[in-house]
């Protein structure tokens, strides 16, 4: 074997032979990964420039061949076999043999297959997500007509409630969830009382700092700010729930042992959810209502007693209930959309981390939307 | 063995989407028997299986098990049917919630009016068929994958169903633990006569448990062999069959032949 030149892991290719004759390409030294473009292209030009009648390549000089350096020798036969120019290769170790026997030419030049669906174009993409989204409204519209149904038979039937994990899912949304809503419940009284405040006070009308924030956290803030709570704690755990189950055949198990899986699973989750998001909410509401009181005495100057009674002055029965009844249809949809979510995971691990995501997103902004719709209804009510 | 089928499917047909995974596909279980369905990965078998039990709504065709059509709308009748057989998935598909107790209680609180002592000396009983006794109270997260997969066998058995299905019984265990699993299955098929249908491609459990078999095919997008597995090993004319119960890759039979 001939001492490489200047660098020791190089290649050399040696030509024999005149341009349009019988050619021979001496390859010698290393023919492997990190200088397969070089070769690739060298190799290439030297086929066009000599264009051989024959050609014989001699790879007795060559030291290190890698399944890169096969695939650069492979491509030189294609090519030559394209412009009709007999190929062989001389010299050739057992072990280059070996690996060049590995590669299939003709997986190399295979076309690849079309994948069933692929979406390109904008206009294309733009009209899968519409259909997308249309056939998941339906299956949501769908799902939470069964979930009515089911709550109605339950409402008629109250013993075939599964009690016991009504309890269990209530102590999880519920309970454990009682110090990061009333934190952030709190939080929020101070901020919009005090931000409020700043404007108010300019035109020296800082007992309305009460009104405005008993109204605002009655009607709006209280019950939306604790169903997005709830959708991200709850909503995300029951759709990862009931998707891990999915996965691990559990819910297939569930119907062929006779047990309806969204009666079983869906109603206890559901139902501890409408239970428990009232309370919540009103929960809330007292902290955010607390918020408020402490900047108004602090920051304000105003009497606990005086900032009460016009708290009070603020809200009428109506605006309390109105809140409670729309917590409940927020619980309804959170929970459901978690559940439902969960039932639609197919496949594996990652399906259901999509199917969280999607429960809290899609729990969110059916809040939004609901919300409107009470805020409309509520508005000719009234 | 005396030939009352317990299963009858009729050109049955699955698709999803606009994949038909198999069409045409009929046969019968008969009482007392371990029938397999076996076949490479992706032909359908589990498929199959989940149409047995009805789970998927085939496009075509009928299953009967003890004469009543698995796809059924009287939810009497499905519930009648429901307590006539049991399933064993893959995973074991326990609750991971409940204890092996609750678990194995389940169906017998859904289906029976026995009192709670009575139904717990069920389960334990139950749980002492599959060698199980005295894990009442573990979660299914404690336990060993062949234990999860007898003590789902416990669940699918506690009603004393007549027909019992499986989904890879062996799936994910090791050579011994899947044999003292398939040993369990013959013991209960003889013991108790249950009729039942398993799927599988281990070689080593299809000649150990099986009386017959069913073969399904992915480019035949169908039933290819029917029958005992030691015949059709030594003198089926299929080379799809014989290359299966050989352990041999087609393409590398057609080479050498
Ligand atoms: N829920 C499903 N939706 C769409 N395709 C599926 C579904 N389940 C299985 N398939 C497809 O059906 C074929 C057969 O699957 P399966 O019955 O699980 O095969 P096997 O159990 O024999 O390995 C596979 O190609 C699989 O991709
Ligand atoms: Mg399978």
């Amino acid at each position: 074997m001939k001492p490489a030149k200047k660098l020791p892991a190089q290649h050399a290719i040696g030509v024999k032979g005149e341009p349009g004759q019988e050619i021979t390409l001496t390859l010698s030294g290393r023919l492997a990964l990190d200088n397969l473009s070089a070769l690739q292209a060298e190799l290439q030009s030297r086929l066009e420039q000599l264009r051989p009648a024959g050609l014989t390549v001699d790879l007795a000089g060559l030291e290190y061949l890698d399944s890169a350096g096969a695939l650069a020798l492979i491509q030189l036969q294609g090519e030559s076999q394209a412009r009709a120019i007999p190929c062989r290769l001389l010299n050739l170790s057992e072990e280059a043999r070996r690996i060049l026997d590995l590669i299939d030419p003709e997986t190399l030049t295979r076309p690849p297959l079309i994948p069933e669906e692929r979406v390109t174009g904008f206009m294309d993409q733009l009209g899968e997500a519409s259909i997308r989204f249309a056939s998941d409204l339906v299956q949501v519209i769908t799902f939470l007509g069964d979930l009515l149904t089911s709550l109605w038979y339950v409402l008629l039937h109250p013993r075939s409630v599964r009690w016991g994990d009504v309890l269990f899912y209530m102590k999880r949304a519920g309970v454990d969830g009682l110090p990061i809503i009333g934190l952030i419940g709190l939080l929020l009284g101070l901020i919009l009382a005090f931000m409020s405040s700043l404007q108010l006070k300019q035109f020296g009308a800082n007992i309305y700092v009460a009104s405005l924030l008993a109204v605002a956290m009655v009607q709006e803030l209280g019950p939306i700010m604790t169903a997005i709570l709830v959708a991200g704690r709850s909503g995300s755990a029951f759709a990862a729930e009931i998707g891990t189950m999915k996965v691990n055949e559990e819910v297939d198990a569930l119907v062929t042992m006779g047990f309806d899986p969204v009666r079983f699973l869906a109603i206890p989750k559901v139902l501890a959810s409408m239970l428990v998001v009232p309370l919540l909410t009103v929960y809330a509401t007292l902290f955010g209502l607390l918020g408020g009181l402490i900047i108004g005495v602090l920051g304000l100057d105003l009497t606990v007693y005086s900032y009460v009674t016009e708290s009070q002055r603020a809200i009428e029965l109506f605006d309390i209930l109105s809140s409670l009844v729309k917590s409940v249809v927020f619980a309804l949809l959170v929970a459901g959309i978690g559940c439902q979510r969960g039932f639609q995971v197919r496949g594996g691990a990652e399906a259901v981390g999509s199917a969280t995501t999607s429960a809290v997103v899609a729990g969110i902004f059916l809040i939004i939307v609901t919300d409107s719709a009470f805020a409309l209804v509520l508005h000719y009510i009234r | 063995m005396d030939k009352i089928p317990v299963i009858e499917v009729e050109n049955l047909t699955a698709r999803f989407g606009d994949d038909t995974i198999f069409a045409g596909v009929s046969f019968q279980v008969f009482k007392g028997e371990i029938l397999v369905i076996l076949g490479g990965s992706g032909c359908g078998k589990t498929t199959l299986l989940k149409h047995l039990i009805g789970l998927y709504r085939p496009p075509t065709g009928r299953i009967l098990i003890n004469g009543v059509d698995v796809n059924s709308r009287s939810a009497k009748k499905l519930r009648k049917l429901r307590m006539d057989f049991g399933v064993l998935f893959q995973s074991g598909a326990l609750f991971g919630s409940m204890t092996l107790a609750e678990n194995v209680a389940l169906p017998l609180q859904e289906y029976t009016d026995l009192s709670p002592a009575a139904i717990g000396s069920v389960v334990k009983m139950k749980l002492g068929l599959v060698s199980l006794a005295g894990y009442e109270n573990h979660l299914p997260e404690e336990i060993s994958g062949g234990m999860q997969k007898r003590a789902g066998l416990a669940r699918a058995m506690a009603l004393d169903p007549t027909v019992l299905f499986f989904d890879e019984p062996s799936a994910g265990l090791d050579p011994i633990t899947s044999v003292e699993l398939d040993n369990l299955i013959k013991a209960i098929n003889a013991g108790m006569g249950t009729t039942m249908v398993i799927v599988t491609h281990e070689l080593q459990s299809i000649f150990n448990i099986a009386h017959r078999v069913v073969m399904l095919d992915k480019s035949a997008k169908g039933i290819i062999a029917m029958g005992d597995p030691k015949d059709l090993k030594e003198h089926s004319p299929d080379l799809r069959v014989t290359s299966f119960f050989n352990r041999q890759p087609l393409e590398a039979k057609e080479v050498s032949a």
